[in-house]
């Protein structure tokens, strides 16, 4: 699939319920976001490809808020393919995402728009 | 080789106004009076500046707007906006371009009313499209994921940060033109309200209005001026990344590279810095960038900075007018790390003075760890 709208495209595999991101076929490395050229190299080779969704907690902030407005989380996710997103942890407290922990990719609605989102993977026993 | 003009080029004029608050200023205003000032200072006018050096808080084309207000024609205007290292840059830029004769006399100079204007910081920065949907708090939740993953790599601890906050208001409070001089404690720090874990609101810069400038020319005209020439021996920069999950490594910024650069350029060592002044929007800038300006090995930063080591009487001065966290932050701080360097090696700085100071280093910080700058400046005898 050539890429000729990145964020258009991107958008769209949302809305179908798939995390794609994109790879270069020349140099085989990932990239997020979505762009026409790839960094480092300017190859014009972009396609996108499946995301696993697995990934891992690079880095979290807890940003407070006054109540009743609950605080929340913002991660850096490392993606298993390389690249890494801003995003965050959800279905456990935000002070409780650490560093290190183990996520999966999850598609939610927020106000209209698909977004990425991740949720803490129990360690295999 | 050394591409860099070593001490050919000179600060000749320097002056801050309006740190804190300014009421009834627009930022051009500010920037204007600090600039007559600067000049002043020098014993230089207006009609000798060729070269222009300038960004305003919100004004993309500020640079032609700064240039209308003073009535001047410059036959180079930098507009260049890599944020708050964008003075740094143009001490750098200013040095070569005075260096080759394409100009004579440079200006570089910044104010904000941001203050007084909003009560908040101002900004032209248009959020991300793909952070935007996690709403971080920018600037701040970007420093926090840096703090976060620098306490977790090293076991650094927010009684560390603490120091840095503790020190610069220790240097704050030696310092007139200072905003926040009422003492602050450790206990004190631990109880201030958190923003975004693990920085606090006493992690953070201040938002104050204020307005900085200094005037650069070279070495040989330098000497006929009023005051003793500072001397421009080394400036680099570099930048990484825009928003941060683009910093490779989050406790590793490009200051060790613009730093090294600057070193080499300079041909100085961290060892011969008798103060250094660094852009210290949140307490881990201050950590970091001691660690990638060569002061302490990668990891030691928080342990470096402990039991008053950077405060007054400290081992090492850094900070001295109390930096973004206490002495201003207009929004955008990189020229003031630069005007205390040059009072620092011309002995005007008071209270605060560092003994017998013959270099000092202003290193600049702009987005979020993004855009690094060093200079590197030396005193009249060096």
């Amino acid at each position: 699939m050539d890429v000729t709208h990145p964020d258009a495209e991107f958008r769209a595999f949302l809305v179908a319920g798939r995390f794609m991101i994109q790879r270069s076929k020349s140099s085989r490395v990932h990239v997020f976001y979505p762009r026409a050229v790839a960094p480092g190299t300017g190859a014009r080779d972009l396609e996108w490809v499946e995301a696993s969704g697995r990934g891992v907690v690079y880095s979290t902030t807890v940003v407070r808020k006054k109540p009743p407005e609950p605080s929340y989380n913002v991660a850096l996710i490392d993606l298993a393919e390389g690249p890494r997103m801003m995003s965050r942890v959800e279905g456990v407290e935000p002070a409780a995402v650490a560093i290190g922990m183990a996520v999966q990719a999850r598609i939610v609605d927020q106000h209209g728009e698909p977004v990425v989102v991740f949720d803490a993977v129990e360690p295999a026993a | 080789m050394n591409d860099f003009p070593r001490g050919r080029t000179a600060i000749v004029g320097a002056a801050t106004f309006g740190q804190g608050k300014a009421p009834g200023y627009e930022a051009s205003d500010l920037a204007a009076i600090a600039s007559a000032m600067a000049l002043e200072d020098a014993g230089l006018s207006l009609a000798d500046v060729d070269g222009l050096f300038f960004c305003h808080p919100t004004d993309t084309m500020g640079g032609l707007s700064f240039a209308q207000y003073l009535g001047i024609r410059p036959k180079v205007t930098d507009n260049n906006r890599t944020g708050g290292s964008a003075f740094q840059t143009y001490v750098e830029h200013a040095a070569y371009l005075l260096d080759a004769g394409a100009i004579d006399c440079a200006l570089i100079a910044y104010g904000s009313n941001q203050a007084t204007a909003t009560g908040k910081l101002v900004s032209t920065v248009q959020p991300m499209r793909y952070e935007a949907p996690y709403r971080p708090l920018n600037p701040v939740s970007s420093y926090a994921l840096a703090a976060a993953r620098y306490m977790h790599q090293y076991g650094a601890t927010r009684e560390q940060l603490g120091a840095v906050a503790l020190a610069a208001r220790k240097w704050a409070m030696l310092n007139p033109e200072a905003f926040k001089r009422d003492p602050l404690t450790m206990d004190d720090y631990l109880a201030s309200r958190m923003v975004s874990d693990p920085l606090s609101v006493l992690d953070c810069c201040l938002v104050t209005d204020g307005a900085a400038a200094v005037v650069m020319t070279r070495a040989d005209r330098a000497r006929d001026l009023k005051r003793a020439p500072i001397k421009v021996l080394g400036a680099a920069a570099e930048s990484h990344h825009r928003e941060i999950g683009w910093l490779d490594d989050l406790t590793v910024t490009a200051a060790a590279r613009s730093g090294a650069r600057a070193y080499q350029r300079a041909g100085l060592t961290p060892a011969d810095i008798d103060v250094v002044q660094v852009y210290d929007a949140f307490t881990i800038n201050t950590i970091l960038f001691l660690e990638d300006l060569g002061f302490c090995p990668k990891g030691e930063g928080a342990r470096f900075v402990e039991d008053g080591r950077i405060a007054p009487g400290g081992a090492l001065p850094v900070n001295t007018n109390g930096g973004g966290l206490s002495c201003c932050h207009p929004g955008m701080y990189g020229l003031f790390p630069i005007v205390e360097a040059v009072r620092q090696l011309r002995g005007e700085a008071g209270d605060r003075q560092v003994a017998d100071a013959s270099f000092a280093i202003a290193h600049g910080n702009g987005g979020v760890l993004s855009s690094q700058a060093t200079v590197i400046l030396g005193a009249a005898a060096t």
